[in-house]
């Protein structure tokens, strides 16, 4: 098990430095840079902020200064807040993505669990069409629209919940949480209904059902572990999609997470905060990956002694 | 009063395609204390009537039609779900074909042994734990007290048959429905079963239903016998009637069926085609190797049918492929037609390879199941150049007919066909570029005994017209008898015995060859 986690990261490495490469290039090639704006800057001053940045340095040499200060953590300093430094603003901002990803996390599986495990139950019938049908939307409907209609409905129509923030008012948490999670609430449902499928079919639910257990002991103690395999093998891209893929929700809800930073970040060529959220989801993506497929395994008997013990 | 009364039983399946009638109508009686065998090939609606008694036929699509089914003076077909679902399981349990799938895999075997105990008698777990310890015991599982927190993949084949029996058992049941309950396994360990099922059905003096395609397989245990074709009972009797008087022909065939008989003494003339010297083949550690296949020598002789004779994990199956250079060889040599194959590469490996074929077990794996039988066939005859786009449509055709399947299913995707016809496209396509060997690894093993026997004639009569040379491997020596020249028997990677089929038969040498010959069902009433 330890050779399998070790060989995982390794091969995380070189896909780290592809994606820290292609962006650092990519950003240069947009228009533009840090310290264009409106107002004439004297060029002595912008000379002077270019030296303090290293921008006067070849490209070539900047991106090997910037690989060595990543080496030890150090993520740069904002072009754009001064003073302050990338590791400070994501540790600023990641507290509150995090929580927005774990709720979302939460009404997904929750939602899409048991409308999978519930369809799973009555193939080909109104009772698997309904919730599929749902499903389908929700897949299709992308984020941008859904929390606009959400806001209208629920926020301003009913007066129900409040519009945006997060954390000011009670209940103001539920509809970014709904509507980030909605998407892949539809996947996890399509995901454990196939699963659950698979796993009703098998010969020992038939046993299982020959001891005279009754439907729903059946289900939960006999079918749901191996049905709901795929889902966790599911959770950590989804948490580190959700984590990357904020940044819509942020900005209709006005949440002070990461995902606005990385969106503002982008219009103002902040070279290095681009650089490092984009470092930091694509470490985080793959470690949640990891952590996902460990755990899948070791929900697995048959994989389960891998981890060095049968027991 | 007899224990179960089935009379007249209908159950029918309803589709998109319209009703088919499954049983058609069946009586039979189960004494307490006694072994009624309903015997029949696959599709002929003998699982399907057990099932239905305890409303395990899903329904939709199934459907009773009628009849009525007394167990202890209750209509089971009469009762609500509730109330069967108490019978189940306490008063009638199952033991099902195979034990590979039916044990949950993320259950280890304790909880699932104690759950019917647990749920029909309302007994603590502690308590249950302590009767599935001693059932465990009792089946002839060893170490108990440590394998009853294991998981069912830790078990082989036959211990996890054993657990399944224990399951069945755990709440005194009187009656025990084994749906094919040996069918997956080897013939020794089928052996083993057979003896602990009617061991335990004296001690515990409980009915049992024992459904197999196999006459043999009840010939030793049997009380009664019911044959079931196309869902009705065509006959039905006492063994002694069955084996001795049978009078229907559908009996008289599946008697045939059963393999019996050694082929006259081979001519010994013929060149040796292939030369196996000290192959080995052992499997991880250098320093503690597993020895599948160890220091295995022998030859055949062109145009020989050579039989090898070992159960699961002796390494048959691994020389085979060896043969075909399909799996590492670690040491030995293989000469095939002078040539020798160990250190073959590329081009000459590829045109050694079409010489050289392969026969699979099961029919149902080993076909691509999104391929016609026409790209099945067409495949080899290109892919070698034996046929040019012009040419091949002939060929194919041609191979249809000497496998015996009608040209008109040319178009047919596997899934279309039964078992034994699937085995013939398998054929087929083995034969499709006219080799001069061919490895036949159990290639009627997951067939009914009535398909099997028109496959290995199948194959007797081929192996002539096409003039082949065959290695026949199989667990089960009345098969090998039945088709091989000379037979192999392996044991642990090493061989063990040589000879022809009478001489193994009529005087065996080792030990291991005996216990194999008493493993072979319903010997003794067939001799």
């Amino acid at each position: 098990m330890e050779r399998f986690i070790a060989l995982r990261l390794l091969q995380a490495i070189p896909v780290i430095l592809a994606v820290i490469t292609v962006t650092f290039f990519l950003v240069r090639v947009a228009p533009g840079g840090p310290f264009d704006s409106e107002k004439a800057v004297i060029p002595e001053v912008k000379a002077a902020l270019e030296r303090q940045y290293r921008l006067d340095l070849p490209l070539l040499q900047q991106y090997t200064a910037y690989l060595g200060d990543l080496a030890q953590g150090d993520l740069g300093p904002s072009f754009k807040y001064p003073g302050r430094s990338v590791n400070e603003l994501i540790a600023a901002g990641l507290p509150v993505t995090a929580e927005l990803g774990l709720y979302a996390l939460l009404v997904a599986v929750l939602i899409g669990g048991s409308a999978g495990i519930f369809a799973s139950l009555k193939p080909n019938t109104a009772q698997d069409y309904l919730p599929m049908a749902a499903a389908m939307i929700g897949i299709c409907m992308p984020t941008f629209l859904l929390g606009p209609l959400l806001v209208l409905v629920f926020g301003i129509h009913l007066e129900w919940l409040p519009v945006s923030g997060w954390g000011d008012i009670p209940g103001d948490k539920l509809l970014p949480s709904i509507t980030l999670g909605a998407a892949y609430a539809a996947y996890i449902a399509r995901l454990s209904r196939a699963g659950m499928l698979e796993v009703l079919n098998q010969d020992y639910i038939r046993t299982a059902r020959a001891k005279g257990l009754p439907e729903w002991q059946v289900v939960v103690k006999h079918a749901l572990r191996g049905g709901l395999i795929p889902v966790v093998a599911f959770l950590g891209p989804a948490f580190a999609g959700l984590l990357a893929g904020s940044f819509v929700v942020e900005t209709i809800f006005q949440i002070p997470g990461l995902g606005r930073f990385y969106v503002q970040a982008a219009f103002n060529r902040d070279y290095t905060m681009i650089l490092g959220t984009t470092v930091f989801l694509s470490t985080l993506i793959v470690l949640f990956n990891l952590a996902s497929d460990i755990l899948a395994a070791w929900l697995n008997p048959r994989l389960r002694h891998q981890f060095g013990s049968s027991r | 009063m007899a224990l179960l009364s089935v009379d007249d039983l209908k159950v029918s399946f309803v589709g998109r395609a319209g009703v088919t009638r499954a049983v058609d109508g069946i009586s039979f009686t189960v004494e307490k204390g006694q072994i009624t065998a309903i015997i029949g090939e696959s599709g002929s609606g003998k699982s399907v009537a057990c099932y239905s008694l305890l409303g395990l036929v899903p329904m939709p699509p199934g459907r009773i039609d009628g009849g009525r089914a007394l167990f202890e003076d209750r209509d089971l077909l009469a009762m609500s779900e509730r109330e069967l679902r108490e019978v189940r399981g306490r008063d009638i349990a199952m033991v099902f074909q195979d034990p590979m799938t039916c044990l949950n895999p993320y259950l280890r075997i304790g909880e699932q042994l104690i759950e019917p105990l647990v749920y029909h008698q309302r007994v603590s777990k502690d308590e249950a734990r302590k009767r599935a310890l001693e059932l465990l015991e009792e089946v002839g599982i060893r170490d108990p007290a440590t394998t009853i927190d294991n998981y069912p993949h830790e078990f082989s084949g036959g211990m996890r048959q054993r657990v399944m029996i224990a399951m069945a058992l755990i709440n005194e049941p009187k009656l025990l429905i084994a749906d094919e309950p040996t069918t997956a396994l080897d013939v020794t360990i089928q052996a083993q079963i057979l003896r602990l099922l009617a061991d335990l059905q004296k001690k515990h003096d409980i009915g049992v239903i024992f459904i197999s395609h196999d006459l043999a397989v009840v010939a030793d245990i049997a009380d009664q016998i019911a044959v079931m074709e196309k869902g009705r009972i065509v006959e039905h009797g006492n063994r002694q009637k069955i084996f001795h008087g049978a009078e229907h022909p559908y009996t008289r065939k599946l008697l045939a069926a059963i393999p019996a008989g050694s082929r006259p003494a081979p001519e010994a003339n013929g060149d040796v085609l292939v030369d196996v010297q000290r192959l080995r083949t052992w499997f991880g550690d250098p320093a503690a190797p597993v020895k599948a296949v160890n220091d295995v020598s022998f030859s055949a002789r062109r145009g020989e049918v050579l039989g090898l004779v070992g159960e699961s994990g002796s390494g048959k199956s691994t020389i085979g492929r060896s043969l075909l250079r399909l799996a590492p060889v670690t040491g030995g040599s293989i000469c095939f037609d002078g040539t020798e194959l160990t250190g073959l590469e590329g081009r000459a490996l590829k045109a050694m390879r079409r010489r050289m074929q392969m026969i699979f077990q099961d029919p149902f794996a080993s076909l691509n199941p999104r391929m016609t039988v026409y790209d099945t066939l067409a495949e080899p005859l290109l892919l070698h150049r034996i046929a040019n786009r012009r040419s091949v449509e002939e060929k194919v055709l041609k191979l249809m007919d000497d496998v015996g399947l009608a040209r008109a299913f040319v178009r047919k995707y596997p899934h279309e066909f039964s078992g034994g016809q699937r085995q013939r496209i398998a054929i087929g396509r083995a034969l499709a570029t006219r080799p001069d060997f061919v490895v036949a690894d159990e290639p009627v093993s997951a067939l009914d005994v009535t398909i099997q026997a028109q496959i290995l004639d199948l194959m007797l009569e081929l192996g002539k017209e096409y003039g082949l040379t065959m290695l026949f491997i199989s667990h089960d020596l009345a098969v090998v008898r039945h088709i091989a020249d000379r037979i192999i028997v392996l044991f642990r990677g090493e061989i063990v015995e040589e000879g022809t089929g009478q001489q193994l038969f009529e005087a065996p040498q080792e030990d291991y060859t005996r216990r194999l010959l008493d493993s072979i069902p319903g010997r003794g009433l067939l001799a």
